[in-house]
């Protein structure tokens, strides 16, 4: 049988680049309990890249569930996609592509409602909010007041892309207040809750799993 | 960058309101195999912008595909499935730039990456 995760020795990273730590893993392990046998996404994306190890899992799980799916990565810094190239190319994964841009704008208007499995690993660490205008590496972590400066930027727009059938996997830590960006995601008709909880060094890490509340209702999944 | 990927991206400058499709203006183009599966293909045709793709395949080199896909040739017309298969799949942008057609802004493509970044003054 296929491994259907990324080989952390097969991923790039460098001083520029976040390597591939307990988040990573944790979101990883999160999409792999995910019951794949009855999900065949179109569209899967993930936000904020990095060194490719998580999409590179997600294009492993895809193969090997038999799945064709239209797979995209964004990161906002080149030295994270060109990591994660590095890692694709690693792995043999050819189908993903790769977006130099700032969350979801681009994407917005063709994706409307159309991504099955978007995932964001984002900058969750408390900082200053002086540490948000850097643009090295800090931008990996750098989250501002509570952790939530990049999040509260990124939520509103889950509603904008997230299919009716679609799910959205995020890392979070306690800190972040993962229950106040529940609540957040069902001012817009999104519901979810932490399908993963796990202590890692000095923070609590919280995956979250969101979907679209009324479509999924309706059709009685729950 | 995939035709794939083109036919999804728009220029999200501000104020913007005709940012969609982006020109492509070419510098080096590859070419790489990819699997045929007709079923991707009809899998993913209605999600397509198909005059968006059909001009972008033209400015990539594939200039065999029609104007209008009916059923049928999505069912049963093997040779379109595979001109189709190959302007979406196949053809990369390696460098070059995406023009917004409003505007004119050229966004990059490195290396098969386009940058979408805004500057400060277009958010």
């Amino acid at each position: 049988m296929k491994p259907s995760v990324a080989d952390v020795r097969l991923t790039s990273y460098n001083k520029d680049v976040y390597e591939p730590s307990d988040d990573s893993f944790a979101l990883v392990d999160a999409l792999q309990q995910h019951d794949w046998t009855s999900f065949s996404p179109d569209v899967c994306l993930e936000v904020g890249c990095g060194s490719g190890y998580v999409i590179c899992s997600v294009a492993k799980m895809l193969s090997q569930h038999g799945l064709r799916a239209q797979v995209l990565a964004s990161d906002i810094s080149s030295a994270a996609l060109e990591a994660t190239q590095e890692t694709l190319v690693a792995h043999g994964v050819a189908d993903v592509e790769l977006i130099q841009g700032d969350l979801l704008k681009p994407l917005i208007p063709r994706f409307q409602h159309q991504v099955d499995l978007l995932i964001f690993n984002p900058p969750y660490v408390p900082t200053p909010d002086d540490e948000l205008t850097r643009t090295d590496i800090a931008r990996a972590w750098a989250g501002g007041n509570r952790g939530r400066a990049i999040i509260d930027k990124f939520l509103p727009q889950v509603k904008e892309v997230l299919s009716p059938r679609g799910f959205m996997y995020m890392v979070t830590v306690t800190d972040n207040r993962p229950e106040d960006i529940l609540q957040l995601l069902s001012n817009d008709d999104i519901e979810g809750k932490v399908i993963l909880e796990r202590a890692a060094d000095e923070e609590a890490l919280r995956i979250l799993c969101c979907w679209r509340r009324h479509e999924r209702d309706a059709e009685g999944h729950h | 960058m995939k035709l794939l990927t083109h036919n999804m991206l728009s220029c999200h400058i501000k104020g913007v309101k005709n940012g969609y499709p982006f020109k492509i203006d070419p510098v080096k183009i590859e070419e790489m195999d990819a699997d045929y599966d007709p079923d991707f293909l009809r899998h993913i045709y209605p999600r397509l912008e198909w005059p968006a793709l059909r001009e972008a395949a033209q400015v990539m080199g594939e200039p065999n595909l029609p104007e209008e896909v009916t059923e049928s040739m999505l069912q049963n017309d093997e040779e379109f499935l595979r001109h189709f298969h190959h302007a979406l799949l196949e053809l990369i942008l390696e460098e070059g730039a995406l023009v917004c057609p409003e505007t004119g802004r050229r966004f990059p493509v490195h290396k098969g990456v386009p940058n979408l970044l805004l500057h400060e003054d277009e958010v």
